[in-house]
């Protein structure tokens, strides 16, 4: 009978070990899910709503899309680049490692490279002087970027000649008015 | 009794003001040579139609009202009115061409915003606008920061002496030199040495800062002629925000400031008399008004949590401050950011910076500094007399260049344009009220265009409403000229309807 009863003793306090270690490691599992990582916006968010909701996103991860325009500003092992989703421009903040494949970038005769940002999202970046701006953590290329043909305007060449025209035409009525 | 206006005067404003055109017309020579050597063919092609247009309306009004008579004060006034008008449908032109502008309303506001100096934006897909129409959008604030017609008349008309009334029709009260032609020419070569000066420092950061050489020039001049001229025009859609960078903003801020003190003053500088920044009222006022102004900001935003750290909550708001108090409008921020996070506090003392401005005879707005100098010192004047027995002779100085006695019209006519001014401000947040933003989107927008500031909140869109687009245009127009040349037209219109033969 005793050895029954230290059996059952035996299996019990194993079980309950067992119970609170699972507990244990499920509550650890929980608070790592809770705290090592800010939640993450899997969806591309627009500038706009970036900038409205700024409080609501800082320190978040989010996942920008958008043309690279203006320049490209090396700062040492990083780099500024300016991404312009058709609404506003946002600056990323990146390693030059991740913008290695960037070629193009947007103004009156290119269209930049289309690039999808997935970085952290400060609203007052504390290390660059409260720029609202996104650390990029992965970069990826969407779309190459491409050159504009600039086709010359026919119908203003002629309106241009039909003006000068008649510019000159008043010029001259001008001069044989003063005679 | 109201006299009608005779064909003799309407004739002398009508020659003047082609006279004017065609110096205008001239101008979109730069950006024409501009876009053919930077190979921007079909950008060129829209200020050649915009030159040929200007040209032919120059030319028809010279010739029609051809007069060999002089201004007098009110002609001079109304010439100075209409200019700004007609400069700013004709400098549109080239820039409605472009396509990035929703309608030729839009167009004119972008004008008349770059040429008052004010900044406000109403262009579309600003990053892929053409560097020509970029840089016609940054000369017209370098034009008018100088005054339209005055530039027009100073260089292409010889030895007028209604050339003065001109000038002070455009709100330019002191003649740095005996002749206004002089002056105007000289107020000239400081803008351009400053203009060299300036684009050679912004264009050395930009390229430090990581930007291509060419392209940081050529921001480097934009920057400038926006900065010294306190339009707050940029290149790029991000505004100043688009570098990045603590240096362009420390040069910036050094550009709006010399851009915002009085040209007698640099004058005065350049001449060797440097104890004037000591000394002067508005350099003073200017001061003092920057330091006790922040301290409300700073306390705003640190009230409302906005900025962690004191060193970023220094440099984004005292560069706004200095942007909103010089009138220039540069931004660091985003426009919805001051509505959403600044605070209603840092918000009031940005508004009231924009409100009190600059300098007098620089290319400021807002009520500016000597007349605010001015009514503190005739405040403490009373004070005084209440003080002191009644025996007591008050006599109150000020200097500005040189001493000078307060005398009550001095006063009257500082209290006479701040109250307009204050009107101004009050009207078009009324308008914005009555369009449904709320009251302090509405006066904030309202005080930056009527001031020249050109800082948005958000409510400046292609989108708003087209009353509010007009209402915002005769405000830039009104605040640039300083009220008394519209008043002036105004009457003019008044006794050609009403008036007796």
């Amino acid at each position: 009978m005793r050895k029954v009863h230290g059996f059952l003793r035996k299996r019990i306090s194993l079980r309950l070990t067992l119970f609170i270690v699972n507990s244990i490691v499920f509550f650890l599992a929980l608070c790592l899910m809770r705290y090592a990582t800010s939640p993450c916006y899997a969806q591309t968010i627009s500038s706009t709503d970036l900038i409205n909701h700024a409080r609501e996103y800082d320190g978040k991860t989010v996942v920008y899309t958008g043309e690279v325009i203006g320049d490209i500003m090396k700062r040492g092992e990083f780099a500024w680049l300016n991404v312009n989703d058709g609404l506003n421009a946002i600056g990323i903040w990146t390693s030059l490692s991740q913008i290695k494949d960037l070629t193009a970038t947007g103004g009156y005769k290119r269209i930049g490279d289309e690039v999808e940002v997935t970085g952290v999202f400060h609203r007052a970046c504390p290390e660059h002087g409260g720029d609202l701006d996104i650390h990029a953590q992965a970069l990826r290329k969407l779309a190459a970027g491409r050159r504009l043909q600039e086709r010359l305007n026919i119908d203003e060449i002629r309106f241009v000649i039909i003006l000068l025209g008649i510019l000159g035409a008043v010029w001259i009525l001008t001069l044989l008015g003063k005679k | 009794m109201i006299l009608k206006p005779r064909l003799k005067e309407a004739k002398a404003i009508g020659y003047y003001l082609g006279k004017i055109i065609f110096g205008l017309s001239l101008t979109m020579l730069i950006p024409i040579l501009f876009g053919l050597a930077t190979r921007e063919v079909n950008p060129a092609l829209d200020f050649f139609v915009g030159m040929e247009i200007s040209l032919l309306f120059g030319l028809i009004l010279t010739k029609l009202c051809y007069t060999e008579q002089d201004l007098n004060w009110m002609q001079g006034m109304i010439v100075v009115s209409l200019s700004w008008i007609a400069a700013m449908v004709l400098g549109a032109i080239p820039l409605y061409l472009s396509r990035h502008y929703g309608s030729f309303l839009d167009t004119c506001f972008e004008t008349m915003s770059g040429f008052t100096t004010t900044g406000l934006t109403l262009v579309q897909d600003l990053d892929h606008l053409s560097y020509t129409h970029n840089l016609w959008r940054h000369l017209g604030p370098f034009i008018g920061g100088q005054g339209i017609a005055i530039v027009a008349l100073s260089f292409f008309v010889k030895g007028t002496s209604g050339a003065f009334k001109i000038y002070v029709g455009e709100a330019r009260e002191e003649k740095l030199l005996p002749n206004v032609v002089h002056t105007s020419r000289f107020i000239w070569a400081i803008s351009i040495a400053y203009l060299i000066l300036g684009t050679l420092a912004l264009g050395a950061v930009g390229i430090q800062i990581g930007m291509r050489p060419g392209n940081s020039f050529f921001h480097g001049a934009c920057v400038f002629m926006a900065g010294f001229d306190t339009a707050g025009f940029a290149p790029q859609s991000q505004n100043i925000l688009y570098y990045h960078s603590l240096l362009f903003e420390v040069v910036t801020i050094v550009i709006m400031i010399l851009g915002a003190l009085n040209f007698n003053f640099h004058y005065q500088v350049w001449a060797g008399n440097r104890k004037e920044a000591l000394k002067n009222i508005e350099t003073r006022a200017f001061f003092i008004s920057v330091t006790l102004l922040f301290f409300i900001t700073a306390i705003g935003l640190s009230k409302f949590g906005v900025y962690q750290k004191a060193i970023v909550l220094f440099r984004k708001g005292f560069f706004q401050l200095i942007s909103g108090h010089t009138t220039t409008g540069y931004m660091t921020v985003y426009s919805q950011q001051f509505i959403n996070e600044w605070g209603d506090l840092a918000l009031f003392a940005l508004i009231c910076a924009m409100a009190l401005g600059g300098c007098i005879c620089s290319t400021a707005g807002g009520i500016k500094m000597l007349r605010i100098g001015i009514i503190f010192k005739a405040l403490l004047e009373d004070i005084k007399r209440i003080i002191l027995p009644e025996q007591a002779i008050v006599v109150q100085k000020f200097h500005h260049i040189k001493e000078i006695f307060l005398e009550d019209k001095q006063v009257r006519g500082a209290l006479l344009i701040t109250i307009s001014y204050i009107v101004l401000y009050g009207l078009g947040a009324a308008i914005g009220i009555f369009f449904g933003y709320p009251f302090l989107n509405s006066l904030f927008e309202s005080t930056s265009a009527a001031a020249n500031v050109g800082l948005s909140c958000g409510v400046t869109s292609p989108g708003m409403p087209i009353a509010l687009k007009i209402t915002y245009i005769i405000q830039m127009w009104a605040g640039r000229l300083e009220f008394i040349s519209i008043f002036t037209l105004i009457g003019f219109f008044v006794a050609a309807v009403k008036g007796k033969k």
